[in-house]
């Protein structure tokens, strides 16, 4: 057995990255939690649980060592990731089938950690929201705007049964205190658009009040104090999300130059839907995003443009989960195209191979 | 009329992929190597005529004619898996009446030659040096290990000696977590 | 290059990535070189980077302190002298210092206590001799880089050059050689510089140093100063940040000048020439002392040696005596060189060489264990680490599935193995060991190519030889025939009553018998 050089080593690890990850997404789960109430944290106990149970498994099934792959988090913040962008109260096995096919064929059958082409949390939530549009779609209305918030048992009940303790359905607590069955911000933009409606008439509603809607703004806010923190740490480079922020603000902002009436302004895409929880963590899984600087500019600007493209003209009222899949796709090819400039090497462009 | 539109602009259509295509062929052409200098390329050059051709590059020949690509056994397992990447075929184990050995090389023992120049006249790649009548000696560097000059010596001097170790190097680093036996 | 009248200057050009690995340099750098006693064997490798020597000494002789016991025959070598007085008592196998741990061929010196030298010849003015003798006087004195690399340093010298760069950076942790070198050796040092500037015809000189020795840059500069009202001088100290591996030859040199090395080029391209602290001080000793090179600072340093500090060691001291000596208590590991770059000894009777700067008694949890490889999460850690500018997660994948071409399109021999991506890396993966695997398996393939090759034009040549052969043979045979065939008619014409006669016998002949062959 040689120890090849160094014989020392800076003393991070993937578990402690991965740990930090969570802790980052402290935040904006409390957010969640405050404005959307026991469906956040059911959603996450959830994912958890199935997340860690069917890596084990698999992890098991391949005959590859099962605690040590555990201890390195990974499938915890896959777990979490999911979790988070899940809606509350949606029901149990929303969140149970999204964590087995995130764990189980997004990642272990590409090789398990570090192999896996396509974020795996992602791929679970896409996978959810074409099965499953409706429970997918059927977000609560944030907490100042509820006309009746359901309590923890009632949440319970609705998360595991479908229907409360007095047998009402989820709709119920749909409404909000006009009678009108609440979406999230940006669903009520795309239904609006669809209908017709100027931003002027539809950013009157008072789920717009404040500067991007209420509730989610703040949800973005604390997913973004979670991500200055990962920055702060060193855990996640800024490129990824900074291009990806810039390139949605220079988009929309363009495309409402354009047509001012119908489109979605940079503030509202920018703190709306999943944007900061996008940018900072889920942009930025390493695994499956570009690994050069340039690479990374690339990376983060193509899921921006994605985002605001898709949110604009596409069938789902939010894009992040499909942007960083398309973009997933081509950071083998972004990688390959922006390797860094080799110390003493006469030409900036590297020579291309096959 | 419409139909004439449509076979008009189907017409265009086909001639303009075509042109396109034609553009394509002239000025992307990938330049590459004619097949047997591919396959010469990959095959060891030891000369030992093993896989009953008189060299490596009438084998090569024959390989690209459509014979096995398992009949080289200096080229090894390793060989055939290369020859199969090039061609697209399945690769097939080495063909079971040749084996693969380690590399050697020729060594006189040079007391015992008589100077009969046979073993000379046997070596594809000129590596034994002599004169009729005087001592022979293998050029260690250009020997390629193919052993056709050990049959013709009549006083059988010579040795097929396999070669030393290339000396140290780093090893691979063990790629997988090894299992932890829990007792 | 800023251009200032001050000696000192602080360099504002930047290398990418390095790293910060806690420095330890405090333990060595305290207290003054210490001569260490001469063992009572010396053992020497026969062998200048992994390239065999010869031996010009025979096993029962005796052998006087400075005489050369062994030479190489390739360039690249350098000779070796006898540390100490005493009888070769053997060639024989004996650990090696190589990561390999290997054993290979040594000379051994058993000494007989009287330390008795060799004459010894200083270059007497040595500014009015030749650059020839000079040179020659360096290569026999086995002068190689001391830095690590041991290239020798008369082939090194004999290019001219506009600027010497002295590599004084020693940035690896630990190591502090160099460091209580320049402070107790500096006047020695300008000396040096001195020589070699006038050797490659260098107009200046500029030391590359660490900020974090300041009593060495203060010791150097208070040299110069001295020497600066004696002569006139351009030798000023280039004061880069502490950041490893700011004493890469290639990073010293984008640090001093901000421009880069060409790709498979060496700084000579830039007219530049780097050598080492330690180096030059072992011209100075071979020019102006006429000693040959024979003992070399080592640092002694890591939580298990009781005495850390530097030591003049005698080059063949085995490694287990100077512990000994040091009363260096029983350790957990130990490496030759620094923890970035050194390598694990395995045996430690295996003796100082001219390439071991310091060797590393570590304590329990000094240095990492080699702990389980986790998946490469592509974190790109690595590459922000990497002084040339590489992708280290790509290398990694691809030597990791052995697709060597490919490593060598992402230019893995630009990789200077200085450890910085694998002491990042949070999956803990032994990167530089992938990568002295891929290179060494690269050399083997292009030399077995190489060889196939060579082989393929030698039967070509061989079967074009023998056709050759075959139609020229068949050619002389032809023109022998028709030569047979023209002397044959020339002597027709005299004789054609002699053919007449023989025509008509034949005719006879052939008549008989058709009545023969009729009647039967």
């Amino acid at each position: 057995m040689f120890n090849s050089s160094p014989h020392q080593r800076a003393s991070n690890s993937v578990s402690n990255v991965m740990l930090q990850v969570v802790y980052a997404a402290i935040p904006g789960a409390a957010a969640l939690f405050y404005f959307f109430g026991w469906g956040v944290i059911f959603n996450l106990i959830t994912c958890i649980s199935f997340c860690l149970v069917s890596e084990a498994l698999t992890l098991k099934l391949r005959s590859q060592p099962t605690a040590a792959a555990l201890k390195d988090n990974s499938a915890l913040v896959t777990a979490i990731l999911l979790g988070l962008a899940l809606p509350p109260l949606a029901p149990w096995w929303v969140a149970a089938i999204g964590s087995i096919f995130a764990i189980v064929f997004a990642k272990q059958l590409y090789g398990g950690m570090g192999y896996n082409p396509f974020n795996p949390a992602m791929c679970g939530y896409v996978l959810l929201l074409i099965s499953f549009p409706v429970a997918m779609t059927a977000w609560l209305p944030p907490a100042p705007l509820a006309e009746q918030s359901a309590s923890f048992t009632d949440s319970l009940s609705l998360f595991l049964t479908g229907r409360d303790l007095d047998g009402y359905y989820l709709d119920t607590y749909r409404y909000n205190a006009d009678g009108f069955t609440m979406a999230t911000p940006l669903d009520q933009l795309k239904t609006g658009y669809s209908m017709g409606f100027m931003n002027d008439e539809l950013l009157s509603h008072p789920v717009f009040t404040d500067f991007a809607g209420v509730g989610w703004q703040w949800v973005n806010l604390a997913f973004l104090l979670g991500g200055i923190y990962l920055l702060a740490r060193k855990i996640i480079s800024w490129h990824i999300p900074v291009s990806m922020l810039i390139a949605m603000a220079v988009v929309s902002a363009l495309m409402s130059l354009y047509d001012s009436g119908q489109t979605i302004g940079p503030i509202m895409h920018c703190f709306s839907g999943a944007t900061m929880l996008g940018a900072f963590f889920i942009a930025t899984d390493p695994v499956s995003a570009s690994t050069t600087t340039k690479g990374r500019l690339i990376f983060g600007a193509g899921i921006g443009i994605f985002v605001v493209v898709i949110r604009n003209y596409g069938g789902y009222p939010d894009a992040v989960a499909f942007a960083v899949l398309l973009m997933n796709m081509a950071a083998p090819l972004i990688d390959h195209f922006t390797q860094p400039k080799v110390y003493g090497s006469p030409s900036k462009t590297p020579e291309v191979h096959d | 009329m419409s139909t004439f539109v449509a076979v008009v602009l189907l017409v265009l259509l086909a001639a303009a992929c075509g042109a396109l295509l034609g553009f394509a062929a002239i000025h992307f052409k990938v330049e590459s190597d004619p097949v047997v200098e591919q396959i010469d390329a990959i095959l060891p050059q030891t000369q030992c005529g093993q896989c009953g051709y008189p060299g490596c590059r009438p084998y090569a020949e024959a390989i690209a004619n459509g014979d096995e690509i398992n009949k080289c056994p200096p080229g090894g397992e390793a060989g055939v898996k290369a020859l199969a990447d090039l061609l697209g075929k399945d690769i097939v184990p080495l063909d079971e009446s040749l084996e693969e050995a380690a590399p050697t090389v020729a060594y006189i023992r040079e007391d015992e030659c008589i100077g009969c120049t046979k073993c000379i006249q046997a070596c594809p790649v000129d590596a034994i040096l002599g004169a009729p009548k005087l001592m022979h000696t293998v050029i260690v560097d250009e020997c390629t290990g193919c052993d056709l000059c050990v049959a013709p010596c009549p006083v059988d001097c010579i040795d097929m000696i396999p070669i030393s170790d290339k000396g140290w190097s780093w090893p691979e680093p063990a790629q997988r977590i090894p299992v932890q036996q829990v007792v | 290059m800023n251009r200032g009248n001050d000696i000192i200057f602080h360099s504002s050009y930047q290398i990418h990535g390095g790293i910060h690995p806690p420095e330890n340099k405090a333990q060595s750098n305290q207290s003054p070189i210490q001569d260490l006693p001469i063992p009572p064997q010396l053992v020497y490798p026969l062998l200048h980077n992994d390239r065999p020597l010869t031996p010009t000494v025979e096993v029962g002789e005796r052998v006087l302190a400075g005489q050369i016991i062994a030479d190489g025959k390739e360039a690249t070598s350098a000779n070796l002298h006898a540390g100490t007085s005493g009888i070769v008592s053997a060639i024989e196998e004996h650990s090696l210092p190589h990561p390999s741990s290997d054993k290979g061929q040594c000379l051994v010196i058993t000494a007989d206590g009287a330390d008795e030298w060799a004459p010894r010849s200083a270059l007497k003015s040595a500014f009015e001799q030749p650059r020839e003798a000079l040179l020659e006087h360096i290569n026999q004195a086995g002068i190689a880089g001391l830095g690590g690399a041991v290239f020798p340093s008369h082939i090194k010298l004999a290019s001219q050059v506009e600027t010497l760069i002295v590599n004084a950076a020693e940035c690896e942790p630990y190591i502090t050689c160099d460091d209580r070198l320049m402070r107790e050796q500096a006047s020695e040092l300008i000396t040096a510089i001195e020589l070699v500037l006038y050797l490659a015809s260098a107009k200046q000189c500029v030391i590359g140093i660490e900020d974090n020795k300041p009593e060495a840059i203060a010791a150097l500069e208070e040299a110069i100063q001295l020497r600066k009202k004696e002569t006139d001088l351009d030798i000023r100290i280039g004061v880069v940040p502490t950041r490893y591996p700011s004493g890469g030859e290639k990073q010293l040199i984008e640090l001093l000048t901000g421009q880069q090395v060409p790709q498979n080029q060496r700084p000579s391209a830039l007219g530049l020439l780097v050598h080492n602290v330690a180096t030059l001080y072992a011209i100075y000793q071979a020019i102006v002392l006429g000693q040959p090179l024979i003992s070399r600072v080592v640092t002694l340093t890591g939580d298990a040696a009781t005495k850390p500090g530097n030591y003049r060691v005698r080059l063949g001291t085995p490694i287990n005596w100077l512990l000994e000596q040091t009363d260096t208590q029983p350790y957990e590991r130990c490496v030759m060189g620094g923890p970035m770059m050194g390598f694990e000894l395995k045996d430690l009777s295996a003796p100082v060489v001219k390439a071991t700067n310091c060797i590393i008694a570590a304590g329990k949890n000094e240095l990492s264990e080699p702990s389980q490889a986790l998946a490469c999460i592509r974190c790109g850690e690595c590459a922000d680490a990497c002084p040339a500018s590489l992708l280290p997660q790509q290398l990694y994948w691809f030597s990791r599935a052995k697709d060597f071409e490919k490593t060598r399109d992402y230019n893995l021999f630009d990789c200077i193995e200085c450890g910085a991506c694998a002491w990042v890396c949070p999956s803990h993966i032994p990167l530089v060991q992938y990568y002295r695997f891929a290179k060494t398996e690269i050399r083997a393939q292009d030399e077995e190519k190489r060889k196939a090759d060579a082989a393929r034009k030698r039967h070509e040549f061989r079967t074009m030889r023998l056709e050759r052969d075959k139609k020229e043979r068949a050619e002389r045979h032809k023109k022998a025939a028709e030569k047979r065939k023209n002397a044959a008619q020339s002597k027709g014409e005299v004789d054609e009553k002699k053919a007449t006669v023989a025509d008509a016998i034949a005719r006879a002949r052939a008549k008989k018998k058709a009545a023969k062959d009729s009647s039967s």
